[in-house]
């Protein structure tokens, strides 16, 4: 079993030794928008699905029906509930502890988070027979964090409300704020590819995003999962 | 060159008489609230204003814009041709030729400095000098050029001028580039469409000598009246597009009680144009109307984005032909794959070294 000796418990901030077995890391406004945040992108992922490839025709009088009005509704909705989401998430970056501010950068200036990162690396490829702890993100899953959801976010959101702003019309403030988007790609149908691709980008972070939180909650003897809703994070084999 | 023919040339030869002629201009003046002397100044301008002069240039084209505006009904091209503008140089349809009709680009050139309209259909090939599009013994893109230089504006026909078209497709042998990517330093009015609405190609024509200035242009360089709104805006259709009623097949029963085009690979809703008001051939049809889907001719490299009768794109970066969502679905599977194996190999590993502690 893991040696309890060669537990060092780390920050993103460098070696830090954190001597209380239970540390406060995520505050209230980083669980409730975590949780909201992936309710919404669930209803997008399958709204969006359905809109570029909806659901088998439905018989009777059209006046009866609103089956894509309903799911298209239903993606706006979930779509906006996320772009506000990510705008307070991005103050509490500012106002929150400084794990909040995590998912927003990847220090690559620090010699220490290269060092952390390959040692991330060879634990997962069964290299490392310990891992190292940390109190927020390790460089691993802070760098995936960034690239493929902050990032990711982003430009769903940006190409999200170009597309939007199609049916709004030229003199919404959706088109004044985001089409530009069609300088760079003038057909709009081009627009819609990339935004399904986006899709499948996020639909692989959250495969490998609860992959790693279920595998470290066991693994590392730290919490994970349940770290997200109490906003603790218990070291399982400190002090 | 005919001699200069004015506003007042033209009513006259439509059989209005002088004294109706001032009769519209005193009116015209009362109504404007214009003073006494306003009759008279109204009555000078149209009897010493100049048709405005258009140049209408053939590239790398089908003629089919040409083809589209001669079926003109509102206005009727003839009106446009013979009454709105003065037609001094179209090679496909003019009576002169060779030298005697290259002659009169380099008259108007010189006597309307800045003052002609120059009409393009087609575009200019760029590559090997340009040598893919001759006209008149030298490249189109040299002729462009310089016929450029002294317009006031340029109408960039169809989706040739505007985004290259099929010519333009890929791996676009030929180099052929539309226009705004060749003249720099004119405004430029596109009026995208394979071919354009022959009603869209002299409303646009109609506003510019009526106003002497372009229509107000949206991001692309195209007239917001006509452009501004896509296809499924305006769609017919559209009420089974929202309740969710599609064709899934040719000959099924949707399609025969006109549903939603959308699976069948319809682009009606990302293409920009006015097919699904305005219509074709005199407001008879459009495409939808006639039970196939839009293919987005007027849109930025719409042969590209095939196929025509599928929702999603291909994409051709993958060397097969594959979609959004074949390549996510392959990608998610492969990241899922290997997310079992990993936590297969967790578990192997664990029990290992599990027993290892036991035995040691």
């Amino acid at each position: 079993m893991t040696d309890i000796s060669r537990i060092d418990v780390a920050d993103s901030h460098g070696e830090r030794v954190v001597s209380q077995p239970t540390v406060y890391v995520y505050e209230a406004p980083v669980r409730l928008w975590h949780w909201l945040n992936a309710l919404a992108i669930l209803v997008l992922i399958v709204t969006g699905y359905l809109i570029g490839s909806p659901l088998p025709t439905v018989a009777g009088e059209a006046s009866q029906h609103f089956v894509m009005g309903y799911i298209r509704f239903a993606h706006f909705t979930a779509g906006q509930i996320m772009a506000v989401g990510f705008l307070l998430r991005g103050y509490w970056a500012f106002m929150g502890n400084e794990h909040s501010r995590q998912i927003y950068y990847v220090p690559v200036w620090r010699a220490s988070f290269w060092k952390e990162l390959a040692h991330e690396i060879r634990w997962y490829a069964f290299l490392e027979k310990a891992p190292k702890k940390y109190v927020g993100h390790n460089p691993l899953a802070q760098t995936a964090m960034f690239a493929m959801y902050t990032l990711m976010s982003a430009f769903m959101i940006v190409t999200g409300f170009a597309l939007y702003s199609e049916g709004e019309g030229a003199d919404s403030w959706e088109a004044k704020l985001f089409g530009w988007v069609f300088y760079i790609w003038p057909n709009s149908q081009e627009v819609h590819t990339w935004h399904h691709l986006g899709m499948y980008v996020i639909v692989t972070f959250i495969i490998i995003h609860i992959y790693a939180a279920v595998r470290e909650d066991i693994m590392s003897r730290q919490s994970i999962i349940s770290s997200m809703v109490s906003g603790e994070r218990h070291f399982k084999d400190g002090a | 060159m005919a001699a200069i023919e004015t506003f007042y040339d033209v009513i006259r030869r439509q059989g209005v008489t002088r004294r109706s002629f001032t009769k519209f201009c005193s009116l015209t003046a009362a109504s404007l609230g214009m003073g006494p002397i306003g009759a008279a100044k109204i009555a000078n301008a149209l009897e010493t204003k100049e048709r405005t002069p258009v140049i209408w240039m053939h590239g790398l084209e089908c003629t089919c814009c040409s083809e589209s505006f001669i079926r003109s009904a509102h206005p009727l091209v003839k009106d446009v041709v013979l009454s709105m503008i003065s037609l001094d140089y179209d090679d496909t349809i003019m009576a002169a030729a060779g030298h005697q009709a290259e002659a009169i680009l380099q008259e108007t050139k010189e006597k309307y400095k800045g003052k002609y309209i120059l009409a393009v259909e087609g575009n200019p090939p760029l590559n090997e000098g340009g040598m893919f599009c001759i006209d008149g013994g030298k490249p189109f893109v040299e002729k462009l050029k310089w016929m450029a230089e002294d317009a006031m504006a340029i109408i960039a026909w169809g989706a040739c001028a505007s985004w290259g078209c099929v010519q333009a497709a890929k791996p676009n042998p030929t180099q052929a580039t539309p226009i705004d990517k060749v003249i720099h330093d004119k405004p430029i009015i596109k009026v995208p469409g394979c071919p354009p609405i022959a009603e869209v190609m002299t409303g646009v024509v109609t506003y510019i000598t009526t106003f002497g200035r372009l229509p107000e242009l949206d991001r692309q360089g195209r007239p917001n009246m006509f452009y501004s709104q896509r296809i499924h805006d305006k769609c017919y259709r559209r009420p089974h597009f929202d309740a969710g009623q599609f064709v899934e097949q040719w000959d099924d029963e949707s399609a025969r009680k006109g549903h939603c085009l959308y699976k069948m690979g319809c682009k009606g809703p990302t293409t920009y144009n006015a097919c699904s008001t305005v219509r074709w051939n005199g407001g008879v049809s459009f495409p939808i109307q006639s039970g196939h889907g839009c293919i987005g001719c007027s849109e930025d490299g719409f042969w590209d984005k095939g196929p025509f009768y599928e929702r999603l794109t291909n994409i051709h970066q993958f060397g097969v032909e594959k979609n959004a969502d074949e390549i996510g679905l392959a990608a998610a599977g492969v990241v899922g794959a290997a997310v079992v194996t990993h936590a297969a190999a967790t578990a192997v590993k664990r029990i290992v070294s599990k027993n290892n502690d036991h035995s040691a």
